[in-house]
């Protein structure tokens, strides 16, 4: 334990001796929307910028023809051939997820149906921890995922999200902004870099 | 899945494409002072490149500058996160023991290293005990500190970069150019000639988005086989013990979550006290990095996932040190969001490679010298002093300043180069002289106009090897100007005046 004890001494030895106390954050979210809706349709245009889709169910619509709505054309393959894991009582999917799996078993996941804890509006961002997620690799390896959101459970910026108790309880608490990105050759913007190549969010409540 | 065809509406290789080859500054030998100048011409003898490096960095200042406009409290945000990294500096010990103590409190094995030495070593151990041979990583500037990939390939375990660009970098046998986009002294011809002769992918396709397909798939089955994954931290959170990643791939999460075991390689000057001190620095850290309002992954690490084992090794390499330097020490407020570089004029026209060290740039000027004085002691001088760097900086470091403190430190301690030496210590002695000054400005204005070529171009001019000299003004000398029209009287209007 020696390089512990050299490193907390000279930190003790060479700190600036200065009082600086931490200082308050405001939460700097006077001027958002202060209805569910108005949230909603912030999140929906933060989230569009950032590559993600906004899916507001049509009437009578399923999530299930939601899902077939907006991925059809983007698997490579026929609809009725994806492997669907679905982590949610709206779809019922083909592939189960349990949390004893190996994480590298759900490579070939062609879409994941997750919830989301919460979103967020001033970035368009969702948030999991591992009990939405069950095996938490499969929100990368899947090619596309679709993202259940209760639009009720929308905070308005990043200051109000870190006040939420997930980061204290939670192993891994993670936002998902859009899907996987990069932007690595000659500044050309490619969706789907190592991650999912797509993710939409779908506003619903949960049954 | 064959989704990753070349897009046919984006530019396709093809005739008109630049074939330009990539320019390979030399990197100075282990020992060597590095010359920044002389591989910043390097970098320049290939136009293309230069251009169009310069034009990507800048446009990612021009997004950093949007973005910053649409929060009204932007300027607010800054001084909040310096005040957050000033109160975390200050009581750093105090931090860490928090860190540790929750960390491994929620089952987080926790090392300390003094230096890169320390770290490899460590990582190595661990690896050794659980039979890794491959690894998957997400990008880490401390990693590059402690040159933990060549160690690793001196072992015999085989580390896979999982950030498109540092991929590219490794692939290449480079350096990373810049912290943030590490290939971005390249063009896309350049990864096109790469990827073809690395992973077999079409040399004449230049498309980024066959390219980037390319490289998704031939890491995804590298990616599942890995024994471990590695990656970072862009900030410890000392009240959870717990840290966090920001990445636009979802790399650092692949690397996390696929493998069982993580090892998270952490610098000490990482931490933040609470939760709550994230909003700050989130909001902060991809506007000034890319101009984008978040990375498209932001991931908090707490605890092991079920079944799995982390691993966090803590960094000193000279954190504890830099720490006690008066001048210097707030540059440990840096969040490496690598604003200061895309701002910086000498940065945009000299690319990463030519600063020879693991950070370019303005921060590099700063950060550098206090790992090897005499090699870097070049690098203060690789900048105009216009302050830019500082008016970006989203932690609010006095960066052009340290840049001149370490341009003081070097002279003090003896490490200046000969010309400056002497071309300094003469112009220190006009400039304390205002006759000395006139007189000296009068006779360069009289040289400039008179003097051949090359009495003015010559190795004693390192200014003028890339420039021209200023053409020396036709009506005489500001004190000239001035005489006529200022002293003696009230303000007069002349034809070759200012505007009043």
């Amino acid at each position: 334990m020696s390089a512990r004890d050299d490193i907390l001494g000279a930190i003790r030895a060479n700190k600036p001796a200065m009082n600086a106390p931490a200082p308050v954050v405001p939460n700097y979210d006077d001027s958002y929307p202060q209805d569910a809706d108005g949230l909603a349709a912030l999140f929906a245009e933060r989230l569009a910028t950032m590559g993600g889709t906004w899916h507001a169910l049509t009437d009578g619509q399923g999530v299930d023809a939601a899902l077939q709505e907006t991925l059809a054309d983007k698997l490579g393959k026929p609809f009725e051939e994806a492997v669907i894991a679905s982590n949610v009582p709206e779809v019922a999917g083909n592939r189960a997820l349990t949390d004893s799996d190996d994480p590298g078993s759900v490579h070939d996941v062609d879409i994941a149906v997750l919830r989301a804890r919460f979103g967020i509006a001033e970035t368009g961002s969702v948030c999991f921890t591992e009990a939405e997620l069950t095996v938490n690799a499969v929100a990368y390896l899947a090619q596309h995922l679709v993202v259940l959101l209760d639009p009720a459970e929308i905070v308005t910026n990043m200051h109000r999200a870190y006040q939420r108790d997930d980061f204290v309880n939670a192993s891994y608490t993670v936002f998902h902004t859009g899907p996987s990105a990069t932007a690595d050759i000659e500044g050309v913007l490619v969706r789907g870099a190592q991650g999912v190549r797509s993710l939409t969010v779908i506003p619903t409540p949960p049954l | 899945m064959s989704t990753n065809q070349p897009d046919p509406n984006a530019t396709i290789q093809s005739k008109t494409a630049t074939r330009e080859a990539q320019p390979r500054p030399v990197k100075a030998p282990d020992g060597k002072r590095v010359d920044h100048a002389r591989s910043a011409k390097q970098f320049l003898n290939a136009p293309e490149h230069a251009k169009s490096h310069d034009t990507r960095v800048w446009a990612m200042r021009t997004k950093r500058d949007k973005q910053a406009h649409t929060i009204e409290e932007w300027e607010e945000l800054r001084e909040l996160a310096s005040q957050i990294k000033t109160h975390t500096l200050t009581n750093l010990d105090t931090y860490l023991e928090q860190f540790e103590a929750n960390a491994k409190a929620n089952g987080i094995h926790v090392h300390w290293a003094a230096d890169g030495a320390e770290h490899n070593r460590i990582v190595h151990e661990i690896f050794k005990e659980h039979g890794v041979k491959s690894v998957i990583k997400a990008k880490s500037m401390l990693m590059e500190e402690c040159g933990f990939r060549h160690y690793m390939d001196s072992v015999g375990i085989e580390i896979v970069e999982t950030d498109l660009g540092e991929r590219i970098q490794q692939l290449d046998g480079e350096d990373p150019s810049h912290i943030v986009v590490p290939p971005v002294h390249k063009m896309r011809s350049d990864v096109a000639r790469l990827f073809a002769e690395q992973l077999g992918s079409d040399p004449d396709n230049d498309d980024a988005h066959y390219l980037a397909g390319a490289q998704r798939d031939a890491t995804r089955p590298l990616i599942l086989d890995a024994d471990a994954g590695m990656t970072g931290a862009n900030f410890a959170v000392a009240e959870t013990g717990g840290f966090v990643v920001c990445t636009n791939e979802g790399n650092a999460d692949l690397s996390a979550n696929v493998p069982n075991l993580h090892v998270a390689s952490i610098g000490i000057e990482k931490l933040v006290p609470r939760v709550e001190d994230m909003g700050v620095f989130i909001r902060l850290l991809s506007r000034s990095a890319l101009g984008s309002p978040i990375t498209q992954y932001t991931s908090h690490f707490r605890a092991p996932k079920q079944g799995g084992e982390m691993h966090i090794v803590l960094v000193d390499n000279g954190r504890s040190k830099r720490l006690g330097m008066e001048r210097f020490w707030s540059s440990l407020k840096c969040i490496r969001c690598g604003a200061c570089m895309n701002t910086c004029p000498v940065y945009r026209r000299s690319g990463g490679l030519s600063y020879g060290a693991t950070y370019a740039g303005p921060l590099g000027l700063i950060l550098n010298p206090s790992f090897d004085l005499h090699r870097y002691s070049n690098l203060p001088f690789a900048s105009t002093l216009n302050g830019s760097c500082t008016n970006v900086c989203p932690v609010k470091i006095n960066i052009h300043e340290q840049i001149f403190g370490w341009r003081q430190v070097l002279a003090e301690e003896g490490h200046l180069p000969w010309t400056k030496k002497t071309g300094l210590t003469a112009a220190g002695q006009v400039l304390a002289s205002p006759k000395g000054y006139r007189m000296a400005i009068k006779t360069t204005n009289s040289a400039l106009k008179h003097l051949p070529r090359w009495a003015l171009y010559n190795r004693m001019n390192a200014w003028g090897e890339g420039r021209e000299m200023p053409s020396p003004p036709d009506n005489g000398t500001f004190h000239d100007w001035y005489k006529r029209n200022r002293l003696n009287g009230q303000a007069k209007t002349s034809a070759g005046g200012a505007n009043e």
